[in-house]
């Protein structure tokens, strides 16, 4: 049997970057602090480029602990929600233009979050990536490493739990 | 002379992302702290429901735990987060503004301990706790 032809690489990346828009993009707690997605293959990184208005400590000036918190979780909701619909959307058995029209699958919820902060946050841009180390069909465990200038001198990481969309 | 509470608020009116946020300190106090956050549709999670971002929620637990362990009698020149762990209980309803109570329980030397809550209207039930450790920095 011969095997099929494979897609053309142009439809193959509309379809993943329009799914990551989609996930990424219909929340406004994202929009607002300015994260963005990039992507290789089925790797993520987010990027959040520095603003004042994520300040915590004017005087240093250092990023908010709060906005790194959420940097964090944000990386790790999205990466394992990227990770449970890759194979939906790539056998497409889950529409790309329905996710883009806004129709989202529920996203996994958050049990537990806890952020290590090893660095003050510099006022530049900053880049993290998580990686999943369980996923199942309740719960995933997931772990998330930022960091700035330099990718061996993280400035906080994170471990989290979530309760997977029943 | 400005009473503590009146410090307070202008100490988290001079942090950018507090302000951002909306933040205002309703009680501050011997190690206890009191922070709210109106309902803003920027910092919502999902779209469908309207909730909030657990993001959200972390940013105002961190600065109510640091407002809580400068408020402390041993009052640190300053302080950062250690560690921050937060458990979810349940979405905060769409349109309420969220409280969180933080209290600096133990401080040593070089670190403080703290334990916060975080609420909605339904003051029995809440929507996250967290515990955190803090640096205490010396004058």
């Amino acid at each position: 049997m011969a095997r099929p032809k494979p897609e053309p690489v142009q439809v193959i990346k509309q379809r993943r970057d329009a799914a990551l828009r989609a996930l990424a993009e219909g929340v406004p707690y994202i929009q607002f602090l300015g994260i963005t997605f990039d992507r290789r293959g089925d790797e993520l990184t987010a990027v959040l480029p520095f603003d004042d208005k994520l300040i915590g400590n004017p005087f240093l000036p250092a990023i908010h602990g709060g906005v790194t918190a959420a940097f964090l979780e944000v990386t790790a909701i999205i990466s394992l929600s990227w990770s449970m619909l890759w194979q939906d959307f790539e056998t497409g058995a889950l529409d790309v233009t329905q996710l883009e029209a806004g129709d989202l699958p529920r996203l996994p919820k958050t049990i537990d979050f806890t952020v290590d902060y090893l660095r003050s946050g510099l006022p530049r841009d900053a880049y993290a990536r998580a990686s999943i180390a369980r996923s199942g069909r309740r719960y995933a465990s997931v772990n998330v490493l930022a960091w700035q200038d330099n990718r061996a001198r993280p400035f906080a990481q994170a471990n989290a739990h979530f309760l997977m969309p029943q | 002379m400005p009473d503590k509470t009146q410090i307070a608020r202008q100490f988290i009116k001079a942090i950018p992302h507090a302000r951002e946020l909306g933040m205002e300190i309703t009680k501050i106090l011997d190690g206890e702290a009191e922070i709210t956050m109106q309902y803003d549709p920027r910092l919502v999670g999902d779209p469908k429901t309207g909730v909030l971002h657990g993001g959200a929620v972390s940013a105002l637990m961190d600065t109510c735990g640091g407002a809580a362990v400068m408020s402390h009698p041993d009052a640190p020149a300053g302080t950062a987060t250690i560690d921050l762990r937060i458990e979810y209980m349940r979405a905060a309803t769409p349109g309420q503004a969220l409280v969180a109570r933080a209290t600096c329980h133990q401080i040593t030397r070089n670190v403080a301990f703290v334990r916060a809550v975080a609420l909605d209207d339904d003051t029995s039930r809440p929507v996250a706790t967290a515990t955190g450790a803090f640096t205490v920095e010396q004058a």
